[in-house]
């Protein structure tokens, strides 16, 4: 018998054994090491270096330097000299065409950004390719435009920029997230100093190439990588106007606190445990599709995933059949390969995460089902997860799992619907399945969440804003209201008090 | 023979109703040559939660009115004040001697804002909000939104009235409905405002008005996690960075000391607003 035979005696090829179609490493360039990016240069941080890892094999990446107090501090003086000295003296019109070249530069080394993003991250390739790095191109291209005419961003004639911005970012959608970031700040006429997550810091460092090869004048764009009290040390920075962040919701109101009293201006994009909705008039070919990208896209690591499923109580039934049987046709694994839709979980510790929910889910009373898959030898994994039967008291009713784990409860009226999706200390995101458009707006006007989607779940464009209601955070990205959370109007500025003494 | 006048109990306004303090306690109001003008209420964090509940109980019907409407609710207020234009003049005068002058250029100036915070209400979504162009076969439009319950400390440096009309209206024009702690040392001209709302067409609990000291009862309404927002417009002299704080672990939206009487704005609508963005797709045709 050969290795051949074996295989196939063990399972019958079926037509969606596909064979492996991985996408080639060679475009890479990567270096061993990685320094800190301040002041147009890389330096080595004064921290503890740490490794980056691929969560699909374990393997070492490269090793990344870890930006200390002292670190931080000479990162925010070379942003507040750009920002002094350069970025602000700058015309609209040339932050404009710098932003320009970055996009251009992204499309160029998109399949480069890609691969290092997947290798880093462990999303699907597929994704990577086709969503992330397109959009970072979308954001940058969308937000050179605005850099000339901040006149017409809402804020009255002449607005002006705040300074130097802190931003901490999260390991989702590490590059995407970096975009969402720097691109308004620059445009709105800041400089920024930003924090990778320290488990994907490799994209930003390749980005770090690319605002070289733009010639981006030094400073304007400094990144330091490290932990969370790296992150910490930034927020807390006294030299910094503008916080932006990016992340958990524990983490968010910490850094409300902190920086309470102290006059920066915030932005937080935090957790949700969304709604997605299905009425028993939804177009159910798209519904199920919707459903698994809105809680499977991107192993369900997405703030706004749809969670939480709400089905009409008469198609529960149909509905939890054919998502089993859809996400019986996902294929995990490899998340270099062109064929797979569901790569690794990030880290141990959100695998770690995952599981503790999962098995209290099941202990609360749920019925788990998993889809049959194999389960790489290394690296983190977690198959496709449904819960069904689930009470609305159950924690994984209730908190933000992170993972491909979704949580189906039924509803019988709109009015309970709608009760449902809102009773969350979140409002992030929510979806709605109904071929009816009056009901949708009628629901639509009801839900209280900052991104809804009507017969569609996670989309993302640089022209619609993000951000959510309550606990998911405040603020918002993208669109001209993301411009705006960078810019301050010239007569709203006035009377602010600050901690340190009235102005 | 001189009549003997008929002076006025104050109590709080909770819900539409008045209210004395479950604490039963009241405080001084004076002169400030020291004259005995009333005993108001020293309102309680009792008070301030009732006032959250009644607060909360009323932001469906108030935020589910149309602009057009609440618009003209707004409006009524100042056409209600300017019936009693003399009677918040005088006691202007008492409550924070002022000249006659000087007190009737605040309460003009209040009935102006209610005025022109009034046209907002069926306006600022289209100045807010948009349509956005993405990429894509999908209408997608952002609009704000009320974000809910505001819990307010009022100017409490000086105009007790016009302070309280600054901060109360733009949160209404939305949709909003507020917990506002009135001026400490003057809190007179705000319930007798009260008494303008309760008879204008404010829906009871849309408009809820403590009286009795900010540094009490402010830690309440800043931790309580059923209050949306905190405007700290008047909170200058209390320890406004812990209320601050207090905010964070519900992750309020604040809005911090201002000196002075904020000046009529719209960002000052904009800021008690969520912008919630709606992608409809559209079918093949």
């Amino acid at each position: 018998m050969t290795e051949n035979d074996k295989a196939l005696s063990v399972k019958a090829p079926s037509f969606l054994d596909y064979a492996p179609a991985p996408e080639s490493t060679s475009v890479l360039h990567l270096k061993k090491h990685y320094g800190l990016f301040i002041d147009g240069e890389f330096v080595d941080g004064r921290g503890d270096a740490f490794t980056t890892i691929s969560p699909a094999t374990e393997k070492e990446i490269a090793s990344i330097s870890n930006a200390n107090n002292a670190d931080v501090d000479v990162a925010v003086a070379a942003a507040r000299k750009a920002y002094d000295r350069t970025w602000s003296k700058l015309s609209g019109a040339d932050r404009g065409k710098y932003l320009f070249r970055i996009a251009r530069l992204v499309q160029e080394r998109a399949r480069e950004l890609a691969v290092a993003e997947s290798l880093d991250n462990g999303k699907p390739i597929k994704e990577s390719r086709d969503v992330d790095i397109p959009l970072v191109a979308a954001w940058f291209f969308y937000y050179a435009g605005w850099a000339d005419k901040l006149d017409y961003a809402g804020l009255g004639p002449n607005p002006q920029s705040l300074g130097v911005a802190a931003q901490v970012i999260p390991w989702n959608f590490p590059l995407l997230m970096l975009a969402w970031k720097i691109a308004p700040a620059l445009a709105a006429g800041n400089t920024v100093v930003i924090k990778p997550a320290e488990t994907t810091p490799l994209s930003a460092m390749i980005f770090a190439e690319i605002l070289q090869q733009a010639d981006l004048p030094k400073g304007v764009v400094n990144i330091i990588t490290g932990a969370g009290d790296t992150g910490q040390a930034l927020v807390n920075h006294p030299d910094v106007n503008k916080v932006a962040f990016t992340g958990s919701t524990g983490v968010g109101r910490a850094i409300a606190k902190s920086i309470a009293g102290s006059g920066k201006k915030v932005t937080l994009e935090l957790g949700g445990k969304n709604a997605n909705i299905v009425f028993d008039d939804a177009p159910m070919d798209q519904a199920i599709e919707g459903i698994v990208n809105g809680i499977f896209f991107n192993q369900g690591h997405v703030c706004c995933a749809g969670s939480r499923l709400l089905v009409q109580e008469n198609v529960h039934d149909e509905v939890v059949d054919r998502l089993k049987a859809r996400l019986s046709t996902l294929r995990m694994g490899d998340p270099l390969d062109k064929n797979t839709d569901i790569g690794a979980i990030n880290s141990k510790a959100q695998l770690d995460r995952i599981r503790e929910l999962s098995n209290v889910g099941e202990a609360e009373g749920a019925e788990r089902w998993t889809a049959d898959c194999a389960i790489p030898e290394n690296g983190f994994w977690f198959a496709p997860t449904i819960f069904t039967n689930v009470s609305t008291s159950s924690r994984i009713a209730r908190e933000e799992v992170f993972g491909p784990v979704l949580s189906v409860l039924t509803f019988r009226t709109p009015a309970e619907a709608i009760a449902k999706a809102n009773n969350t200390p979140y409002g992030l995101s929510a979806g709605i399945w109904s071929e009816k458009g009056s009901r949708v707006l009628a629901v639509a006007d009801k839900l209280r969440a900052g991104v809804i989607w009507a017969n569609t779940f996670n989309r993302f464009d640089p022209a619609s804003p993000f951000g959510g209601y309550k606990e998911s955070g405040y603020g918002r990205e993208g669109g001209r209201h993301g411009l705006a959370a960078y810019l301050e109007s010239a007569g709203w500025a006035a009377p602010a008090v600050t901690k340190g003494g009235k102005k | 023979m001189t009549r003997l006048t008929v002076p006025k109990t104050y109590k709080l306004y909770i819900g539409g109703k008045f209210p004395r303090s479950e604490s039963g306690r009241t405080y001084e109001v004076a002169t400030k040559k020291g004259v005995f003008l009333a005993n108001a209420s020293l309102a309680s964090r009792k008070d301030a939660r009732d006032a959250v509940v009644a607060a909360r109980a009323a932001v469906s019907g108030w935020s589910g009115a149309t602009g057009y409407n609440r618009g003209q609710v707004l409006y009524r207020i100042a056409e209600l004040l300017e019936g009693r234009r003399e009677q918040f003049i005088d006691e202007l005068m008492a409550t924070e001697a002022l000249s006659k002058a000087a007190a009737t250029t605040q309460v003009d100036t209040a009935i102006d804002a209610w005025v022109w915070y009034a046209g907002w209400a069926d306006k600022y979504v289209q100045v807010a909000g948009n349509g956005n162009p993405v990429s894509g076969p999908y209408f997608n439009l952002s609009t704000p939104e009320p974000s809910g319950v505001i819990a307010i400390v009022a100017p409490q440096d000086s105009s007790s009235l016009l302070g309280l009309v600054s901060v109360i209206a733009p949160a209404l024009v939305s949709g909003n409905t507020v917990v506002v702690v009135a001026h400490q040392g003057a809190p007179l001209s705000a319930i007798s405002f009260s008494e303008v709302l309760a008879t204008s067409d404010v829906p009871g609990g849309v408009v809820n008005i403590l009286t009795g000291s900010p540094a009490e009862i402010a830690p309440w309404l800043a931790s309580h996690a059923d209050v949306n927002g905190l405007d700290l417009a008047g909170a200058e002299q209390l320890e406004w960075v812990d209320l601050q704080i207090a905010a964070a672990d519900t992750l309020k939206r604040v809005s911090g000391p201002v000196v002075g009487v904020p000046a009529p704005s719209v960002e000052r609508i904009v800021q008690w607003t969520e912008t919630k963005t709606v992608w409809h797709t559209k079918s093949l045709i």
